[in-house]
């Protein structure tokens, strides 16, 4: 009786702890691994093919901003793909509603109303809006704000626009 | 004397706290059963006549079959407006990735058909009403990440209680 009762305890407490845990995840904040060097050298500056799983980034992703989905030009956010909505992407905000931007595949496009267009850092190794066009803003799944892992690296996430990013 | 009063004290701290925590478990249940099982919306507008009123229906959406991708053509979709992140729009799924879609642009003006391949991972979607909505055949194809949830039971108004087909009644 005792077992059953320790073990119910546990089970009771551990769907508690994943409620609340969901919650704050979902409304606040949470943390996850960034994977890829599209985002270099804001994430995994190192590539190394053979370190890089143990060298991966940690962020974490603040997801209030998605009460009133404002977002200003410089932020880093992660969205679901647009081609494949299970995988999420972490990309740097470059274009807002109205803004023009040029690029090698097309020729000049205005970002319509309620869309954004997402580049990576590594403009040479990153699948972004230069492929697939400006994305729906409702696909932004929260805004990066701090890099917590490897502890060397801890630090708040610059806002940086496009001529910043060009300067590098 | 003040010790004393501390323990005398500490059941009250006790309790309090665990009615706190009585009530934020009971918050974070709600908010998810509202965002992962299923949750309550408030349809409006016209775009959806004759599946619902223009006065507005209050309807259930399940976010199961959205998660498992178990979305078919046909369904009545909760979708995060393209060109309104703030705005929730209900409309019908009409093709999925993948799909040729035929659609007539410009209804009542002329009936001249266009043709559209919905690219992968993303769905069509129009209203019910093909004469005054805003849905794929303005905007185009939308990404099936924007799907919230798929709208199966109407609750309001009574007349109207019951489940929500996969065809236009």
């Amino acid at each position: 009786m005792g077992t059953v009762n320790f073990l119910w305890n546990l089970t009771k407490n551990y769907f508690t702890f994943g409620l609340i845990g969901l919650t704050l995840s979902d409304r606040y904040a949470s943390i996850v691994p960034v994977g890829g060097i599209s985002m270099s050298p804001t994430f995994n500056p190192h590539d190394d093919s053979s370190v890089r799983s143990l060298t991966r980034d940690f962020v974490v992703v603040e997801k209030l901003c998605l009460e009133k989905y404002k977002f200003s030009l410089g932020d880093v956010v992660v969205f679901s793909s647009p081609t494949n909505h299970k995988e999420k992407n972490i990309k740097r905000i470059t274009a807002l509603p109205g803004d023009l931007v040029s690029t090698p595949h097309y020729d000049a496009v205005v970002i319509p109303e309620g869309h954004c267009w997402v580049e990576g850092d590594n403009q040479a190794w990153s699948l972004d809006s230069r492929s697939f066009g400006p994305i729906p803003l409702g696909l932004v799944r929260g805004r990066v704000t701090h890099v917590v892992w490897p502890p060397h690296r801890f630090g708040k996430v610059e806002r940086m626009t496009p001529k910043s990013i060009a300067s590098f | 004397m003040g010790v004393g009063n501390l323990k005398q004290l500490t059941p009250f701290v006790k309790e309090a706290f665990q009615q706190t925590l009585f009530v934020a478990k009971f918050l974070c249940g709600i908010h998810v059963t509202n965002s992962y099982i299923c949750t309550f919306a408030l349809t409006q507008g016209p775009s959806m006549l004759p599946t619902f009123n223009l006065t507005g229906d209050l309807v259930l959406a399940e976010r199961l079959s959205t998660r498992f991708q178990k979305m078919q053509r046909g369904d009545v979709v909760l979708m995060r407006s393209p060109e309104n992140p703030r705005k929730i729009v209900i409309k019908r799924l009409t093709g999925m990735g993948g799909d040729t879609v035929k659609y007539v642009a410009a209804h009542g003006n002329n009936d001249k058909q266009d043709t559209i391949v919905v690219p992968d991972g993303h769905v069509w979607i129009e209203g019910d009403n093909k004469f005054n909505t805003n849905d794929s055949r303005k905007f185009g194809p939308v990404p099936y990440g924007l799907v919230q949830g798929r709208v199966f039971w109407t609750v309001w108004p009574p007349e109207d209680f019951g489940s929500v087909g996969r065809e236009v009644q």
